[in-house]
């Protein structure tokens, strides 16, 4: 069953890849993407990381999805992707180096990296005390005690975020009418 | 199962993912539309993603999982600024590709 189920969407997970890629339509990239990132879930799910997956359905194929097709849709550019190639040969060069690239990766994942360090046992993610709990428990126990402080952090990040992208929406505007008077 | 012998080990994920990572490379390096340049930045996010969940599975650390985590988190952050200056550029010339983005190139080539 363990088989069954990494064959089934780890193919899917790159049949999604390749739709991104190769659609010509911004839209089927994005419902491609959709697909690429529901199967990553069930893949976390097989290996322990059930709070992972979760969050992995609702931020990524919830809400980051869900944003660009809002973009796709708001900017209307789901005409199809123009097979013009300014820099003559870059296609060609780009797969050559991709290859390239899965060469190297690949070497390194051939490794034997299985070093036999384990963890401590309150980092474990299964078996030791029951008193750890489920994933979500241990995930957070570690989240709120090792890494309080990145956390703290990333809540700064989002902040920032959310002010940046207000404030590049709100400029542009303004911009965006002196450039076409300009043009006029 | 007849392949109940054929065990899936942490090396299947580790390739799984540089396969994904390579897809998301390539379709960076070839398609021209901005956005989808961006969907192929999730993709090798994820690659790496898929990576970090594998050794936690191996090694038996829930630290791996919680770097993941954080990823999500910063994913989140980029993907809202980087659509956020995306529409700014649409909203300055529409229907730009990655390739009429030369302002700061040297006009006479």
């Amino acid at each position: 069953m363990t088989q069954f189920i990494f064959v089934v969407f780890g193919a899917l997970t790159l049949a999604g890849a390749f739709g991104v890629i190769l659609a010509r339509n911004p839209v089927h990239s994005a419902l491609s993407l959709v697909v690429t990132l529901v199967s990553v879930a069930v893949l976390f799910l097989q290996q322990d990381a059930h709070l992972l997956a979760a969050v992995q359905v609702v931020v990524y194929a919830g809400a980051i999805v869900v944003l660009f097709l809002f973009v796709i849709m708001l900017l209307g550019v789901d005409h199809p992707d123009t097979l013009r190639d300014p820099l003559r040969g870059q296609r060609v060069a780009a797969i050559v180096l991709g290859v390239v690239l899965l060469a190297e990766v690949l070497f390194l994942a051939g490794h034997h990296w299985a070093t036999g360090a384990k963890a401590a046992a309150p980092q474990s993610i299964r078996g030791g005390d029951p008193g750890l709990g489920n994933n979500v428990e241990r995930v957070a126990r570690s989240l709120f005690t090792d890494f309080l402080w990145p956390f703290e952090i990333t809540a700064a990040l989002l902040v920032l975020a959310v002010i940046g992208a207000v404030i590049l929406a709100r400029r542009s505007r303004q911009a965006g009418d002196t450039v076409a008077e300009d043009a006029s | 199962m007849t392949v109940a012998s054929w065990e899936i080990t942490t090396n299947y994920y580790l390739i799984l993912g540089a396969l994904l990572f390579t897809i998301g490379a390539v379709g960076l390096l070839t398609r021209r539309n901005v956005l989808v340049m961006f969907m192929c930045v999730e993709l090798m996010l994820n690659a790496v993603n898929l990576t970090f969940v594998a050794f936690a599975d191996a090694l038996n650390d829930i630290r791996g999982q919680v770097i993941v985590f954080f990823v999500l988190s910063v994913a989140a952050a980029e993907v809202a600024v980087g659509l956020g200056i995306i529409v700014a550029i649409f909203r300055r010339r529409r229907g730009a590709t990655a390739d009429d983005l030369d302002l700061l190139k040297d006009s006479t080539s």
